[in-house]
């Protein structure tokens, strides 16, 4: 009994303290892109207000069951993808769950919240919510290639479908890091990684110009509050979960967090720079160059 | 169709009860604005510069937000058609508890230029509950900023509270509504 409720007192921390670094980080990017812009930018603790703002709206409407449910299931997806992942190496407080072949899981949770999240917009009636989901499952199954070639490339490398071990066998300093011992596997997941992050050039789902917002559309209030929080959540434990694969994982909190930043710099770079593609020509992208350097990874780690 | 819309009418909802709760609540309605993303009227070009490294309103926490169901501001940015009003109406509806509505250049105050126009409203508090005015043909995006900084001001000390005043007076604004849209082929509660 008091083991469990340790357990669940320690997945709480460990999913404040995640929700916090992802709101930050945020926060700290839009300000980024603001100075790229030329602008000034929203303060940093703008992410913290608009969640405090959803929430404080008075009434809300729903559209029936699913409705209700897409939220949670989408959020079910990102505590899911982060409680599976071990923050920090060797911690017990943010060490989180895990087991052996829990990369598979990993793999799974990262399309769960997907999943969900189209039943609730479906429910919500709007076809614009219909269209941003159909675009975005398109996008993440297409990125999802290169992603899983990496993690076969990975597996074959460590002998080992466990993130635990994988972080392990990296430990030991700069060299060991899966960066430096297996590039072309790296390259093929950071590649994937920008389909992931929902910036642009792959932010299709949202599509600004031509179906503005895509699937959130319709919620609001309490629901939004969710899908807010959720951003957050999802979004880190997905940098979390690169930086454990292919950047040596962590071993303290400070560096987590530091690796995390940095890394989301990327998409986020690449996001200032390019504009936004069409759906065709995202997955034609995913399918090409990214994907034949997954399977050169997937070729060279195991021959 | 009529399953798709909720046929209740609108209720008013008192803000919280506890001082502090409230006050935390107001606070953070002021400094996080979602403006509909909803150009009506001449007005609506002044809302471009301000997004932009000029006038940056991202900085007081004001952003757009292309769906009424999320956004919290209507800006009416100027003469409002007759046609468009229908819209117009429909968008407000949409919107959740509190929401505030910003009446941008003379034609929503008193028709402006189109005083006479056989086609447009001349006075947009008629139709729908207005927090505030600013006036002007067109108002530059300086004036606009000053109408934020009023709005923000009302909102924090809880005195905009036109979603309620909408509802609690549903009756007369249906009326109104309906003497100047005389194809009233809608639902009559949009939300
Ligand atoms: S006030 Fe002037 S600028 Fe604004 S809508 Fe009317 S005519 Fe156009």
């Amino acid at each position: 009994m008091t083991y469990w409720l340790a357990a669940v007192g320690r997945a709480i921390v460990s999913l404040f303290f995640i929700m916090n670094v992802g709101l930050l980080t945020f926060g700290v990017v839009g300000r980024i892109v603001a100075r790229v812009h030329g602008r000034i930018g929203p303060p940093v603790w703008q992410p913290y207000v608009n969640i405090v703002k959803t929430i404080s709206m008075r009434t809300a409407v729903s559209h029936g069951v699913m409705f209700y449910l897409g939220p949670v299931f989408r959020i079910t997806g990102g505590v899911g993808l982060y409680l599976l992942i071990p923050a920090v190496h060797g911690s017990t407080w943010l060490g989180n769950f895990h087991f052996t072949g829990d990369l598979i899981l990993v793999v799974y949770f990262i399309f769960f919240g997907m999943l969900g999240m189209a039943l609730g917009a479906a429910e919500s009636g709007h076809p614009y919510s219909a269209m941003g989901v159909m675009r975005g499952l398109t996008q993440v199954t297409a990125s999802e290639v290169p992603f899983a070639f990496a993690i076969i490339a990975l597996a074959a490398r460590h002998h080992s479908l466990s993130i635990t071990e994988i972080v392990a066998a990296q430990q030991g300093g700069l060299l060991h890091w899966n960066l430096f011992v297996a590039p072309v596997a790296t390259a093929a997941g950071l590649f994937s990684l920008l389909g992931m992050m929902m910036q642009s050039p792959f932010d299709i789902h949202l599509a600004p110009q031509e179906i503005p917002i895509g699937p959130p559309t319709e919620f609001h209030s309490s629901y939004l509050a969710l899908l807010q929080t959720n951003r957050s959540i999802f979004a880190t434990a997905k940098l979390v979960l690169f930086v454990n694969l292919f950047f040596g994982g962590a071993t303290s909190i400070v560096a987590l967090v530091v690796k995390v930043f940095v890394l989301f710099l990327f998409p986020v770079a690449v996001g200032v720079v390019f504009p936004r593609y069409r759906v065709e020509q995202s997955v034609r992208w995913f399918l090409g160059v990214p994907t034949a350097i997954g399977i050169a990874a997937v070729l060279i780690e195991t021959f | 169709m009529a399953e798709l819309f909720c046929d209740a009418r609108p209720q008013a909802v008192d803000p919280a009860a506890n001082r502090v709760v409230r006050a935390f609540y107001n606070w953070a309605q002021a400094n996080s604005l979602f403006i509909l993303a909803f150009g009506t009227g001449c007005g609506a070009i002044e809302l471009r510069p301000l997004f932009t490294a000029r006038y940056d309103i991202s900085r007081y926490g004001i952003m757009p937000r292309p769906t009424p169901r999320q956004s919290g501001l209507f800006i009416i940015g100027g003469y409002a058609s007759i046609k468009t009003m229908k819209r117009i109406i429909r968008s407000y509806e949409q919107m959740q508890n509190p929401k505030f509505v910003m009446g941008l250049g003379s034609c929503t105050v008193n028709g402006g230029m189109y005083w006479d126009s056989y086609n447009t409203i001349n006075r947009l508090d008629y139709y729908l509950p207005v927090d505030v005015y600013v006036a002007g043909c067109m108002p530059r995006p300086e004036s606009l900023i000053a109408g934020f900084g009023r709005l923000k001001t009302l909102i924090r000390e809880g005195r905009a509270e036109g979603a309620n005043r909408y509802a609690e007076n549903f009756d007369w604004y249906k009326a109104n509504q309906k003497r100047i849209i005389k194809d009233w082929n809608m639902p009559e509660y949009n939300w």
